[in-house]
């Protein structure tokens, strides 16, 4: 068995991997799993994929660098993404990731500096459209919305991550680690799916108004009519 | 018909807790599953064709053929592949539905796994949208419980069981051949066709892949029946979609609307333009579809009427940009995208993109000259339509659309020895504190 893989992580790695008809389409949760586990990709996850799957460790190798979310180094407790992707950019995403890199003093994909008094650590990173659009400019916090953002209101945030404080998402649960994200796109459940609201304001823009203006889908009804009639 | 919104899968996104089963079943989810246990599978193969339902990812094509490609007669197991992976920029509607409704996507594969014999199904959710995995996931498993998912569901003797899987990164993933490919565990690139996934696809078994709106429509069409659908839309674009608008509109967001609406009047519903501006360009489906302007404001936006503009449907995803954007500015960003985001497994694309961020990068400095619009213009051709998938024809969309239509901006990068554009002007917080 691998260094730093227990035995428990061993058993859930099997598991994921049972989830499937084929074992190695276990891998992407897999290394979810171990990423949660270990902070980042490690030589002992990798050998231990490897050697639940029955592949090279080349090969879990080869995957690890392919997908982005992967990390082979660590990460701070709060991965704080900033949309740079064209409409983000220009609607302000540039500027706040400016804002964050200079606040932070970091690089891109970089964990900034822990200063006193610092709870928690911040790495940074400027990612693609993360399907947010109507809410632009977006950030991401471990994976979590946080909508129209602003240069002050992304600086505050990450000043609150840093100091402990708690930070929920826009649309979603109370802001947990990076690491127990993870754990939760291993296929692991952590009970929150109930947190935070159905949908965000830009969400429900065209709801409201079809409210609004007493606007539906025709009725099956009508339509038979409809289909009658003619 | 077109000019009014119609809410269906949107339509309890309002709704306390929307995403319970307890509240889906409370407005008759689950009604469409029990009916279609009571219909032959091929029937309902024959009436998702005879609505008219076109794939919602992008491309259009139509789903009830896609299903009837399976070989029945195949004796390998049928699999049913959700594509979740919604990473087109521009593109955002799948994320809040599966948000605020997973439980319609849920019924959805229930209905198209029986329809295509599928005993196993899978959604493939792209790994950076951590709620909307655990709603997902929630879903499946409240189904599960319900007794609507796994084995003889509602003693019919048909068995389904579902997997939530999360991605980790690659826009790629969105094709579906690269998505198969993640989806086994390899690095996801795409692979070379024929053979067609519904014939070869996941395990080299018979697969049908389906974007999530296109799956979450089923169930209304089970319920409404195919002429329902068809009674919204155009002639050869039926049924209702999600417009998704961003940018400089007053209101961006969602509006669910018959194919064939016209960005006008979705703008007007938007609240118009930003005060005091007006628009400049846009995205009729995410980045990889060309351009538009403002001269392309009545063109019908369904499949046919977007692609006699010169561009295309695709996913809704309208991108609204006014006068304060820098369209070479946002060109060189959605081709750093395409360069990054490429798998490099084709050579036009890998190197391509490169090369294309070059001279872009070039012309945007104000550097370089004239003639290299000329060569953009011939990388552009020497990319489009040389490799697997569609990664890089997406790449030379928005350079191609934006010398037609935007040369003179190009130009004055060069005679200003920079960009002219203010970047500032065109963020939410140009005005101090509006958004704040």
């Amino acid at each position: 068995m691998s260094n730093g893989i227990d035995e428990k992580t061993w058993g859930e790695l099997e598991e994921i991997a049972a989830r499937y008809p084929q074992k190695r389409s276990g891998l992407l949760p897999m290394l979810h799993l171990v990423q949660a586990v270990e902070g980042q990709v490690t030589p002992a996850g990798i050998e231990a994929c490897a050697d639940i799957l029955g592949i090279s460790a080349a090969e879990v190798s080869g995957v690890a660098t392919f997908y982005t979310m992967y990390k082979r180094r660590p990460v701070g407790d709060y991965h704080v993404g900033v949309c740079t992707n064209t409409l983000c950019a220009v609607m302000g995403g540039d500027a706040i990731l400016e804002r964050l890199k200079g606040h932070l003093d970091v690089g891109n994909d970089e964990t900034a500096p822990s200063r006193d008094g610092d709870q928690r650590t911040v790495s940074l990173e400027h990612i693609e459209c993360n399907a947010a659009c109507d809410y632009a400019p977006v950030m991401m916090v471990n994976w979590e919305f946080m909508d129209t953002m602003t240069p002050e209101s992304a600086v505050e945030l990450v000043d609150d991550l840093r100091a402990g404080r708690e930070v929920h998402s826009t649309r979603g649960p109370k802001i947990c680690t990076w690491r127990e994200a993870e754990r939760v796109l291993a296929g692991f459940d952590d009970g929150l799916a109930d947190e935070g609201p159905a949908a965000g304001p830009a969400s429900l823009v065209g709801l409201n108004l079809a409210r609004s203006k007493n606007w539906s889908a025709p009725s099956a009804e009508t339509e038979t009519k409809q289909e009658k009639g003619t | 018909m077109t000019d009014t919104l119609t809410p269906v899968l949107t339509d309890n996104w309002g709704d306390e807790r929307s995403w319970t089963l307890q509240a889906y079943e409370g407005r008759g989810g689950y009604g469409a599953w029990k009916k279609a246990l009571s219909m032959e599978p091929g029937d309902i193969i024959e009436q998702v064709k005879e609505s008219g339902l076109r794939g919602r990812g992008g491309a259009g094509f139509p789903t009830g053929m896609k299903w009837g490609f399976i070989p029945q007669d195949n004796p390998n197991p049928k699999y049913l592949v959700v594509n979740a992976d919604e990473s087109e920029p521009g593109t955002c509607k799948d994320i809040p539905l599966m948000m605020a409704n997973p439980h319609v996507l849920v019924e959805g594969v229930v209905i198209s796994s029986y329809a295509i014999r599928a005993n196993t199904a899978f959604i493939y959710i792209r790994g950076e949208v951590l709620h909307v995995i655990r709603r997902v996931q929630r879903a499946v498993q409240e189904a599960y419980l319900a007794g609507h998912l796994g084995k003889d569901i509602h003693g019919s003797g048909f068995d389904l069981d579902v997997v939530v899987h999360a991605g980790a990164g690659a826009y790629i993933c969105g094709e579906e051949t690269a998505l198969l490919e993640g989806l086994e565990g390899r690095r996801g690139q795409p692979r070379l066709r024929p053979p067609f996934p519904a014939v070869a696809g996941l395990y080299a078994s018979p697969t049908v892949i389906n974007n999530v709106e296109s799956i979450a429509s089923v169930p209304s069409i089970v319920e409404h029946g195919a002429a329902w659908f068809a009674s919204m839309g155009t002639e050869k674009s039926k049924g209702f979609g999600i417009f998704s608008l961003s940018g400089h509109v007053k209101n961006p967001g969602q509006f669910e609307a018959p194919l064939g609406i016209t960005l006008r009047r979705l703008i007007d519903l938007a609240g118009g333009m930003r005060e005091g501006h007006e628009l400049k360009f846009w995205t009729p489906g995410g980045s990889s579809t060309p351009l538009l302007t403002e001269e392309h404001l009545d063109v019908p936006l369904d499949f046919e009427g977007v692609g006699e503009a010169g561009s295309m449907l695709g996913t809704r995803a309208l991108q609204i940009f006014d006068e304060t954007t820098c369209v070479v500015r946002a060109v060189l960003r959605w081709t750093e995208f395409y360069k990054h985001e490429s798998c490099g497994k084709c050579t036009p694309c890998r190197e391509g993109t490169w090369w294309l961020v070059q001279v872009l990068a070039r012309l945007e400095k104000g550097e370089g000259s004239e003639s290299d619009l000329d060569l953009l213009l011939d990388q552009c051709d020497n990319i489009l339509g040389r490799s697997f998938c569609a990664l890089a024809d997406g790449a030379v969309s928005p350079i191609a659309s934006s010398i037609q239509y935007f040369r003179d901006e190009y130009l004055a990068h060069l005679s200003h020895g920079g960009c002219p554009f203010d970047p500032a002007a065109s963020t939410t917080f140009a005005t101090a504190g509006a958004h704040a």
